[in-house]
């Protein structure tokens, strides 16, 4: 309250107004209805299908969905509206349609295109009456008064213009069509996974615009200083490997016998995907096994290789106490990389970053551990990061390119500027 | 002026194990708990991953984990007419700080006590007459049994996973494991730790003399475990850098592998790092705590009240908050009256060095975990008669080596140069075939009437409180018995073919420079009677119903175990009277 009370009486008073009666004033603003447990809560779980609060909430700030959180883009930082039903800086006086075409058409209350950081392209796939619902439920909770600007892009991205030629080439408006001849749980796993859980904003791989690459679907993408995995059924570098118990088992507790969730895939099972109903990660599962890998056939390196040896001495010195020397590590405690997709990846950008700079997977109810892995970075030369994980991509019947020191170099440069 | 914090349920002072335990248990009963710790926070992965944790000279030398003395210290004095003076650096003992406390730096010994410790007095006097013991000691009973223990045993066990071969499973004599023991509702956790060749070695000739040697009980685990909390632990990797240091490989049980982080998901719990607790408060009856008084790292100083506080610092901190907030009557010598500050006690500790023929024994000595160790428990608590000996207690004695860190492990035979090329060869010579079982005899250190702890009345801390002043030294029953036990030990070590051995017994004046362990026990004791003991059988004032004191603060002397398992074990003790009788029925659990 002290903070409000700074801002000056009106507006200070119209928020407190708003966080006390903002249900009651959207309610009055169209067809969704705050008092409607139904809708509420079904809203409150679509909600965490699409994950809103990872964009829309500053983590630790304890002010839901207020906004403010810059969104890292390849083209500059995008700060998350506020979309509590704060009447000034919130979404309380849009109009219902005026939020549904933000959601699912990427335009803004005036008009303006929205920048795809806003997955509208996937939310598209959501009909009106699961939009409504998720405005239900956001119209209950709290009002936060918190202005953001959200564009901070610089030109030319800054000029919104320029999204309508982006929404032409890339946007495709509409909501999901089942397949008939596949299960209910396989159309179920293909609506969440192309609409409100959005997987495809991390994990296809994108265009110089930041359109999808549609032919390369959910097969590994660049983001954020990370690699986000190859999702497919792919045996070297996807999922192939998994059952889809093991794909459902690491959707709800961040864990599973062969791999931990760490960076910005933490975050998502933690607000999301953790939160799912056992049937919809069930769901997920079944849809994300059915897409066929590229199956691209890949050389192992030499065991014998001067690299491999230096590497694999590394290996045993550095990294055997946890992963094991066969590599299969500690059944959801320590990372099996003998049998690990991230670790056969083309772009080895997430593995080597977790040499350099460590990693925390995240803890859920189920799986409380959070185990992490130290940083080697301050220890090893980069030729020394390389020669470790050319064996780990190349040993035990993995098969990886190699990578260069250089590529450790360059990554060991970008990753020392970030935050994260 | 201390600022006022909102009101909490429970206030609990050290984020160790006790605190730990204790949090997570008044935190699952839906009260609203804060624990205040005076050192820093520390998690497992980031504060000591394996890349850095392996370096001798950072974690043993220079005492990274432990309590800097500047922040606060003690002093020492052997006898009552003599002036202590202050430790300004550590050597008999390494008191803890930080979150985990010595859960953090610990070997992860778990021993279990024998029946006969908690009813000590009564069972040596059954036996072997009151004349037997000596005029000056002031050995209790503890006001509880091992039966009525046993259960949060179990408990403690459970949590830790802890690795070991049971040798009395419901009252039957198991094969393999220490038949001494008291008997156990159910097996270990996990399987015993697989043994080195040295520690092999001892067992088969400890076997050969007749003894039944068992493998230490071991909170480094055998195997994975997946705790009662659903937390995951890994196997011990046996890299030798486990006391003194803290382990990331999640296999050591500490509060950061088996209670926080379940702890900290918690709505109802919240923590304090960087703030030390000078003051539990109480009303004006002086019989009611309505909270503690704490000074965080920027000086400034706060009042947390609370309903319910829970003193779970290391033993020592325990006893000086008592008497810093005047709550129970200090222990006089000289009369023998007073409550806290009483039954002071350490472990009688002492080893023997073998050294063997390097052409025919390459121990590998640097494998080793922290509580690796092949013992025998046959000298004892009163597992032998001691009527012909003249002393009382004993303890387990064992090839117990934890590795063979390099500062520490360059031994040479006696009679070898202290300095030069001899001293070189002989240390390269001798590293490979060298058994080196650190406090391969560990005794028990009974209480009495003039070993205790008091307000030093000259020095004084960075607040400008006393420091607590240590009166204590090794009396003649002790080093009688560590003569016997080490003699003992020797007789073995020599029988697993070393050539020559380097025997130390401990003497006579207690030295506070050379390392002991850092089992300090006593000062806030329990007991069945209010005249000698500070806690009753629950841990809780005899003054301050509303306060509770964990840790070996509360033993009335040691037994010749490691202290953790007891420790932790009356912490499930003591939440356990707290959740079923103290908040169904606030006020004293036994009458005084």
């Amino acid at each position: 309250m002290h903070k409000r009370n700074k801002l000056g009486g009106g507006i200070g008073a119209a928020a407190l107004a708003a966080a006390l009666f903002g249900g009651f004033q959207t309610a009055s603003a169209g067809e969704i209805d705050s008092m409607n447990f139904t809708a509420v809560d079904r809203g409150r779980y679509l909600s965490i299908l699409s994950d809103c609060a990872s964009c829309h909430t500053v983590p630790q700030k304890n002010q839901p969905f207020a906004g403010g959180r810059p969104i890292e883009t390849p083209f500059g930082s995008i700060v998350a509206p506020n979309i509590t039903p704060d009447l000034q800086t919130g979404i309380g006086s849009w109009t219902d349609d005026q939020f549904d075409n933000a959601v699912r058409k990427g335009i803004g209350r005036n008009g303006e295109r929205l920048y795809p950081a806003m997955p509208f392209n996937a939310y598209t796939k959501m009909s009106r009456q699961d939009v409504m619902a998720i405005r239900a439920y956001l119209s209950t909770v709290t009002a936060v008064y918190n202005p953001v600007v959200a564009n901070t892009l610089p030109f030319p991205f800054n000029i919104r213009m320029s999204m309508r030629v982006w929404d032409g080439l890339y946007f495709t408006e509409g909501e999901y069509v089942a397949d008939p001849h596949k299960s209910a749980e396989w159309n179920r796993g293909a609506f969440l996974v192309d609409g409100p859980a959005h997987c495809g904003a991390c994990h296809t791989p994108k265009t110089f615009l930041g359109g999808d690459k549609t032919a390369q679907y959910l097969q590994g993408s660049p983001l954020q200083g990370w690699s986000a995995p190859n999702i497919t059924n792919d045996t070297r570098t996807g999922i192939g490997g998994w059952s889809a118990d093991d794909v459902a088992t690491y959707l709800k507790t961040g864990h599973n016998r062969i791999t931990a969730a760490t960076g910005p895939m933490a975050e998502a099972v933690d607000l999301s995907t953790s939160k799912m109903t056992d049937d919809d990660v069930k769901a997920i599962a079944t849809y994300l096994k059915s897409l066929p890998g590229e199956e691209k056939p890949q050389t192992a390196m030499a065991a014998s290789s001067p690299e491999m040896r230096a590497g694999g001495a590394i290996y045993r010195d550095q990294c055997s106490a946890c992963h094991g020397q066969d590599g299969k590590g500690v059944d959801r405690l320590f990372p099996a990389v003998a049998n690990s997709s991230m670790a056969r990846a083309d772009d080895p950008t997430s593995v080597i970053r977790i040499v350099l700079r460590g990693a925390r997977s995240v803890a859920t109810d189920q799986e409380p551990t959070a185990p992490g892995m130290p940083s080697y970075g301050w220890q090893l030369k980069d030729e020394q990061v390389a020669n470790v994980l050319n064996y780990v991509r190349n040993s035990w019947g993995n098969a990886a390119p190699a990578i260069s020191p250089d590529e450790v170099g360059r990554l060991r440069a970008s990753v020392a500027k970030r935050s994260d | 002026m201390a600022r006022i914090l909102p009101k909490k349920d429970v206030v609990i002072v050290g984020l160790g194990w006790t605190g730990s335990v204790m949090a997570n248990e008044l935190t699952d009963e839906g009260l609203d708990v804060i624990a205040i710790e005076r050192g820093p926070w520390r998690d497992a992965p980031t504060d000591f991953p394996p890349s850095q944790m392996q370096d001798e000279l950072r974690y043993r030398i220079r005492h990274e984990l432990f309590l800097r003395p500047d922040q606060l210290t003690f002093t020492l004095r052997n006898k009552l007419d003599q002036q202590a003076l202050p430790m300004r650096d550590w050597g008999a003992f390494m008191p803890p700080n930080g979150v985990g406390g010595g859960g953090v730096h610990w070997n992860g010994e778990m021993w279990r006590f024998l029946p006969s410790d908690f009813v000590l007095k009564t069972h040596l006097t059954q036996r072997y007459g009151a004349g037997f013991l000596p005029a000056d000691m002031t050995i209790q009973d503890w006001g509880i049994t091992y039966d009525e223990l046993e259960p949060y045993y179990d408990r403690f066990e459970y949590l830790c996973g802890t690795s070991g071969t049971a040798g009395n499973l419901r009252g039957q004599i198991m094969e393999g494991g220490n038949p001494f023991e008291g008997p156990r509702s159910r097996d270990y956790p996990t399987k015993a730790q697989t043994q080195p060749f040295s520690h092999t070695l001892f067992a088969k000739a400890a076997r050969e003399l007749g003894y039944k040697p068992f493998p230490q009980p071991s909170g480094n685990l055998s195997t994975a475990y997946t705790n009662p909390h659903g937390l995951r632990m890994g196997p011990c990797t046996y890299c030798g850098f486990c006391e003194w240091f803290g382990c990331s490989n999640y296999s050591k049980a500490s509060p950061q592998t088996t209670i926080l982080p379940v702890l900290v998901r918690k709505d109802n719990f919240t923590a304090r790092d960087n703030s030390e607790v000078v003051k539990i408060n109480t009303d004006r009856s002086g019989k009611h705590a309505t909270g503690v008084t704490f000074v965080d790292s920027s000086g400034e100083t706060w009042e947390q009240p609370a309903d319910l506080v829970i003193l779970s610092a290391f033993s020592m901190f325990n006893a000086q908050l008592m008497l810093h907030s005047g709550i129970g009557q200090p222990y006089d010598p000289k009369t023998g009256e007073g409550r806290i500050g009483r039954n002071f006690t350490h472990q009688t500790i002492s080893s023997v060095n073998g050294f063997f023929d390097k052409s025919k024994f390459n121990f590998n000595p640097f494998i080793a975990s922290g509580s690796i160790g092949m013992c025998i428990d046959e000298f004892n608590g009163d597992n032998f008669d001691h009527g012909p000996l003249g002393f009382v207690g004993g303890g387990y004695v064992g090839q117990v080596q934890t590795g063979a860190r390099p500062i520490e492990s360059a031994l040479t035979p006696p009679g070898t140069p202290k300095w030069g090329a001899a001293w070189k060869t002989a240390i390269k010579d001798n590293y490979l075939s060298t058994v080196k079982p650190g406090t391969g005899v560990h005794g028990s250190f009974y209480a009495y009437r003039d070993i205790y702890l008091d307000l030093d009345p000259l020095y004084k801390d960075r607040f400008g409180r006393p420091l607590m002043r240590m009166t204590i030294d090794i009396k003649e029953n002790e080093a009688k018995q560590n003569r016997y036990l080490t003699d003992k030990f020797a007789e073995i070590i020599k029988a697993m073919g070393a050539t020559s051995l380097a025997k130390t017994y401990r003497t006579a004046p207690y030295d506070a420079t050379t390392y002991q362990t850092t089992h300090l026990n006593g000062g806030v004791i329990m007991g069945a009677d209010p005249k000698t003991s500070a806690v009753n059988r629950y841990l809780q004032s005899w003054d301050v119903s509303n306060l509770f004191v964990l840790g070996a603060s509360a033993f009335p002397q040691n037994a010749g175990y490691n202290p953790t398992l007891t420790v932790g074990a009356l912490a499930y003790w003591a939440a356990d009277a707290i959740r079923n009788q103290y908040l169904k029925k606030p006020g004293p659990l036994v009458d005084a």
